[in-house]
């Protein structure tokens, strides 16, 4: 299994591939991931531009650690083939795939992904794939995107073109996508695969958006998209493990080791009854902190 | 690579640069104009003249407006600009 399946994945910030005054020191800014946009931030008749200015970033900057996603034009569009070749022979880590509603369309971008990491000398299985949802079909298929290759790693609901679909629109409230992110993380979890949240596009309300990523949190997705630098910071804040949890988590992993040993199956730290069917939880939590490198 | 017909690539927004492709007359004739000529023009032009070998154009009035692009950027740009005047696609591995 390729080990970047599960790395750390809180913030996913998209910037525009053809404007090289975004993407030059991205880094900087230290969000997990990077979205190259090659789809609905380029026009049509810039495409081409963008595909040039995305290979020569990726081969030329060390994006220090941050991983390096292109978002691709839609499977309806006569772009795409040339963007998933452009994307893997730069050495991208992953791609998206816009407007999924079914598996056969990942499978599709697997085949041209598996040629050319071929043609272009790549480690075959290197580039993984994640799949954005943005309609009432694809929340429907949710499950049978994310089980449709070994290389995804994650979906992702897109909230502007689900709620046109679904004849509504985003309220900054949240109730017209609970519906879909409900069904999109049981689908994920079920599948095991990463979730991420929707962008949020009032840059002017900070306080509406911490709200929002601490209910994304507590519903299991594991990140939110994100388009603005200002964001990264309340989205690590809110996804990184408090000193508390960990200090908790650490007790319970022990516990649970010692009193297995002991033929003990239930019981307490700090007060809270505790049993085996906690261990993973508190293993997720060192997991998170180390990534988050902070433990 | 033969410069078919005209072709522009990139803005004038900063960190970017402008690139025009013209037919030439059997050499390279690049004009060159950057907010940062002083200090880095022999290595901007240096950049375009390497990119242009590297596509084979042997012949082509070249125009490039800078506005504080990186070496990778310039490279971009020219290459698109050749691409479109050639009306090709880029072959990724062949220009890396």
């Amino acid at each position: 299994m390729n080990e970047n399946k599960k790395r750390l994945r809180r913030t996913m910030m998209f910037l525009n591939a053809q404007k090289p005054g975004l993407i030059k020191d991205a880094y900087i800014y230290k969000p997990d991931s990077i979205i190259f946009d090659l789809e609905d931030a380029v026009a049509e008749n810039q495409k081409d531009a963008a595909r040039y200015s995305l290979f020569h970033a990726l081969t030329t900057i060390d994006y220090r650690g941050c991983e390096k996603v292109v978002r691709i034009n839609g499977l309806d569009t006569p772009y795409w083939r040339e963007d998933v070749r452009c994307a893997v022979a730069s050495g991208c880590d992953a791609i998206r795939v816009p407007k999924t509603e079914s598996p056969q369309q990942i499978k599709l971008v697997e085949e041209e992904i598996v040629k050319a990491e071929k043609v272009y000398h790549i480690p075959a299985g290197k580039v993984l794939i994640m799949a954005a949802v943005e309609s009432a079909r694809g929340v429907m298929k949710a499950l049978d995107v994310c089980e449709a290759s070994e290389r995804m790693f994650g979906v992702a609901l897109s909230g502007g073109d689900y709620t046109r679909d679904l004849q509504t629109h985003i309220t900054g409230t949240g109730v017209e996508l609970m519906g879909a992110r409900q069904q999109l993380i049981i689908a994920a979890r079920a599948a095991k695969v990463q979730c991420f949240d929707t962008v949020f596009t009032d840059l002017d309300n900070m306080d509406g958006f911490r709200q929002e990523v601490e209910t994304i949190r507590l519903m299991g997705f594991d990140g939110k998209s994100i388009v603005n630098p200002r964001q990264i910071g309340i989205v690590h804040d809110i996804f990184t493990p408090t000193k508390k949890d960990i200090i908790f988590s650490e007790k319970v992993v022990r516990e649970i080791d010692e009193k297995k040993k002991q033929g003990i199956g239930v019981f307490t730290v700090d007060g809270k009854m505790i049993d085996i069917a906690f261990y993973d939880g508190a293993k997720r939590v060192l997991d998170m902190a180390k990534a988050s490198g902070i433990y | 690579m033969k410069i078919v017909k005209p072709a522009v690539a990139g803005t004038l927004e900063s960190s970017d640069c402008q690139v025009t492709v013209e037919s030439g007359q059997g050499e390279v004739e690049l004009e060159l104009t950057s907010s940062v000529i002083s200090q880095y023009g022999e290595q901007i032009e240096n950049v375009i003249r390497e990119t242009l070998d590297k596509l084979a154009v042997e012949s082509v009035k070249i125009t490039v407006v800078d506005k504080g692009a990186l070496d990778c950027t310039i490279r971009a740009r020219v290459e698109c600009a050749v691409y479109r005047a050639n009306g090709q696609t880029g072959p990724w591995r062949e220009i890396a």
